[in-house]
């Protein structure tokens, strides 16, 4: 594996680097259980949302609350985020190292323009409303579940970062490849994990 | 030190036992101190207070930090030899699943010596496990001790997934897998499912009770009823990460020493999916008595029931694989053995509690801690004593002594009837579980004198097994590669203890129980699938443990964040969140390392190999 590694020149990149060693494969693989395991952590969270969610404990509900515009331009942020990481491993599957890395870099910014405005929704919420982690039960579960996402796309960003400092050190090669691969899966899922936030707290919030 | 960085996976196997071992001790002892407090009426030997504090850790202690681990110990141990494998597929995961269990564990009972252990029950019901109810910081070792054990066994289920997915010898398809790889390959898929449920669980606890949260308030709008749908989601799948374990474990001892094939292989293998699959769908008759209501109550009612229908194949298939064979009670298969009635009579107990009208009878009696027991104890913890006896040798090279192992298994198996059978009849007579002290004269006193005594027999048994192991130890390391002479699966066709490599070439796998296929063949050895080359290994690394440490000091941080402090320097460093930024420091700075510096490893050459 390794002895592959030393002489991947260029050139030799195969055409599925992320697949090319078994620890490559063994990464993507336990990649996709570990995000089964996160998508019950979710679930989880999404149950409790639901089951709190109008248990507002005479704080502000949900349809005082959220500034939907707002909101859509985040959700916009973080879609466009998570095809810019498709482009990303689309040049990497073309061997182009430099492309690559300008796609992981628009991803991140990208990813944290939209925790920019997501701290900046909640600083509003805690300031202008008085809608705080104690407020109420609503507020609690309002905070844990945005919140865990939000810190899901911080380790994120962080991570993408460090893997495009990694890219530039050692280039596109097949113990790098699997990393950036495996993250933009775990982008992607963020991506999802938003959509289904979108819809279950913030349009069911507005309108039922 | 070599232990501290070691990623082989049988290192690490030792390591969990001896870890698991620990605390196997301490939560003993705790339960020794309960069966003394009980042993007679109005007994004052121990106050409230300390009685909650022990059932709670002994609880909590036994199910996450003592069998657990060494039910990972044997995974870890067999699961590589057996499909066929050098390694598994992440060594760097497995060493850190390890330390944060340990650290978790660790930490969980450092409370013990700083201010008061969880007090709340295992299951930490709320409100009863709100700050109100349970103002020392007891819970909040609960719950953070137990998030970071969580995280290693997450780690260690995915690890073995991966590994049994990816990496089988040449012609091990699934169908021809031992019973105990498949029984792994299905406790870690539970394992994935279900303890991020736990993890969610804990994580709002905590904010409850640290950040002051309203998930589990009803004051607020919180629900104390959703934790225990969050618990139990977890909670029940859990008791199928104990037992599959130990099923798979009986499914390697009887055929092998009943020198016959596991009857209804592929049955086994569909029951065990089943049971998996089912696990998951029965968690409120854990809730019966909640309110959930007739229609719930009768849904949970038959679908717990269902589970008994794969159990009891499995159940026949043990007994037809002896039915006929040529049967030696060596201290391995005695356990197994012993374990069928054993476990049977905890799954028809289990069966009476799932009938939801007869528990609101049996709910929080002395019934239900007989029940759980006979399967815990009577099941898994049998179970744990035929592997472990089964497999000493190949851990360690040393044959434990089959006589002590027989004093070890009549000494513990009659304790343990003594203990907890006759608590079916208190709890039927009504003794409350959970109940720090019970009134005289109300026929409770001889059934409770009895089970403490059975209490100190299953002691005895312990330290028969314990003495057994400090004898062998002393013993050369002599014991033969196939030391049983009839073992079927592949751990057994190499050195007692292996290799670090494990295999010099990997088998070709030619039928199910490859080993014995090749020796009704006439062979003596595995057919190779591969010529002799060199072997690529990980190298050893002090990150994993570094990262627990930094978890374990962030944890602490974050506990007693909202403390007031004697001294103004500790005030400040934790008000704010100074040591637990610390802590997050080590890990991610840890973590950071580890993406930065490629791990190349090593190999062994060729000759190397021949040398041996
Ligand atoms: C296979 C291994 C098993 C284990 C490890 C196990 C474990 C447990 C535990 C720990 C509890 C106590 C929960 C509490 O604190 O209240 C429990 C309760 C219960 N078990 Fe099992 N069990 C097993 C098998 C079964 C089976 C086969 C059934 C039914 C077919 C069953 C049905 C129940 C029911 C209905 C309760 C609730 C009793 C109550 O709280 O009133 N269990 N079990
Ligand atoms: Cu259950």
């Amino acid at each position: 594996m390794t002895t592959v590694h030393a002489e991947a020149g260029k050139s030799a990149l195969p055409h599925e680097p992320e697949k090319a060693t078994l620890e490559g494969r063994n990464k993507v693989l336990a990649f996709w259980l570990f995000l089964g395991g996160e998508a019950v952590l979710f679930g989880t969270l999404f149950a409790t949302f639901l089951a709190l969610r109008n248990s507002t404990n005479d704080g502000p509900s949900a349809a005082e609350l959220f500034h939907l515009p707002l909101v859509a331009a985040a959700t916009f942020l973080l879609l466009a985020s998570s095809l810019t990481s498709v482009f990303a491993i689309q040049a990497m599957h073309r061997n182009k190292p430099a492309e690559l890395r300008n796609w992981l870099i628009i991803t991140v910014v990208l990813g944290a323009a939209f925790l920019g405005l997501e701290i900046y929704e909640f600083s509003v919420y805690v300031r202008h409303e008085e809608f705080g982690m104690t407020t109420s039960a609503f507020s609690s579960a309002f905070y844990t579940l945005v919140g865990f996402h939000g810190a899901h796309v911080a380790f994120g960003i962080v991570w993408i970062a460090i893997l495009i400092g990694q890219l530039a050190r050692k280039g596109l090669t097949v113990v790098t490849a699997p990393k950036i691969y495996v993250s933009a899966m775990y982008w992607h899922f963020i991506d999802v994990v938003w959509v289904f936030i979108f819809t279950v707290v913030y349009l069911l919030g507005k309108v039922g | 030190m070599d232990w501290i960085t070691t990623v082989d996976h049988k290192k690490i196997a030792i390591l969990y036992l001896w870890a698991g071992g620990f605390f196997f001790g301490i939560g003993g002892l705790e339960a020794i101190l309960i069966r003394i407090q009980l042993i007679k009426p109005m007994n004052t030997f121990l106050d409230a207070q300390t009685f909650n504090e022990l059932i709670t850790m002994h609880g909590t202690t036994m199910i996450f930090l003592g069998v657990m681990p060494v039910i990972f110990a044997l995974m870890n141990a067999i699961i590589p030899l057996q499909i066929g494998a050098r390694d598994v597929a992440f060594p760097f995961l497995n060493a850190l699943g390890f330390w944060t269990f340990l650290f978790g564990g660790l930490l969980l009972n450092l409370s013990w010596v700083m201010g008061g252990a969880p007090d709340a029950g295992w299951t930490a019901y709320t409100p009863l496990s709100s700050t109100t109810y349970s103002a020392t910081h007891g819970v909040d070792f609960y719950t953070i001790g137990l998030q970071i054990a969580g995280l290693g066994t997450l780690i260690g289920g995915i690890n073995f997934l991966a590994t049994i997915i990816t990496m089988r010898a040449p012609g091990m398809s699934y169908m021809r897998m031992p019973m105990f790889a498949w029984a792994t390959f299905i406790t870690s898929a539970i394992i994935l499912f279900a303890f991020p449920a736990i993890t969610v669980g804990l994580v709002l606890l905590t904010f409850d009770r640290i950040l002051g949260a309203n998930f589990f308030n009803p004051e607020t709008g919180g629900n104390p009823v959703l934790w225990q749908h969050i618990f139990w989601i977890f909670g029940h799948p859990e008791v199928y990460i104990l037992i599959l374990p130990a099923f798979g474990i009986i499914s390697e001892v009887i055929p092998t020493f009943s020198r016959k094939r596991l009857f209804g292989y592929s049955s086994m293998v569909f029951a065990t999916l089943l049971i998996a699959f089912l696990g998951f769908m029965v968690w409120a008759h854990h809730m019966f008595t909640t309110g959930l209501g007739p229609v719930a109550n009768a849904l949970f009612s038959v679908s717990t029931m269902l589970i008994a229908v794969p159990t009891g194949i499995k159940i026949f298939n043990w007994l037809f694989t002896m039915w006929g064979g040529q049967v030696r009670f060596t201290t391995p298969n005695l356990f197994a053995v012993g374990f069928i009635p054993t476990f049977t009579m905890g799954g028809v107990t289990g069966v009476m509690l799932a009938s939801a009208p007869a528990d609101f009878q049996f709910h929080d009696t002395y019934f239900v801690v007989a029940h759980f027991h006979y399967v815990i104890v009577g099941g898994l913890v049998l179970g744990l004593f035929a592997g472990l006896h089964y497999w000493w040798p190949k851990m360690f090279g040393r044959m434990l002594s089959e006589t002590l192992g027989k004093w070890t298994f009549w000494t513990f198996i009659i304790g343990f009837h003594l203990t907890f059978f006759v608590q079916h009849f208190l709890g039927l007579m009504g003794m409350q579980r959970r109940v720090f002290t019970y009134l005289p004269n109300q026929q409770f006193d001889t059934l409770n004198l009895v089970s403490t005594v059975g209490a100190g027999l299953m002691g005895v048994g312990m330290l028969i097994f314990l003495w057994n192991i400090y004898i062998t130890s002393r013993k050369p390391a002599d014991a033969a590669d196939d030391p049983w002479e009839d073992g079927r699966t592949l751990e057994w066709t190499i050195s007692s203890p292996p290799p670090e490599y494990n295999f010099k070439q990997t088998p070709l796998v030619r039928g199910i129980d490859a080993f014995w296929k090749e020796k009704l063949a006439g062979h003596q050895a595995m057919t190779p699938s591969e010529p002799v080359g060199s072997i690529h290994m990980p190298s050893a690394t002090l990150l994993p443990f570094l990262m627990s440490v930094g978890i374990f000091i962030a944890g602490l941080g974050f506990m007693f964040s909202r403390d007031t402090f004697g001294s103004d320097v500790l005030g400040f460093l934790f008000n704010n969140y100074i040591v637990t930024g610390l802590g997050l420091v080590i890990t991610f700075g840890s973590m950071l390392l580890r993406s930065l510096f490629d791990d190349h490893g090593w190999h062994i050459e060729p000759e190397e190999l021949e040398g041996r």
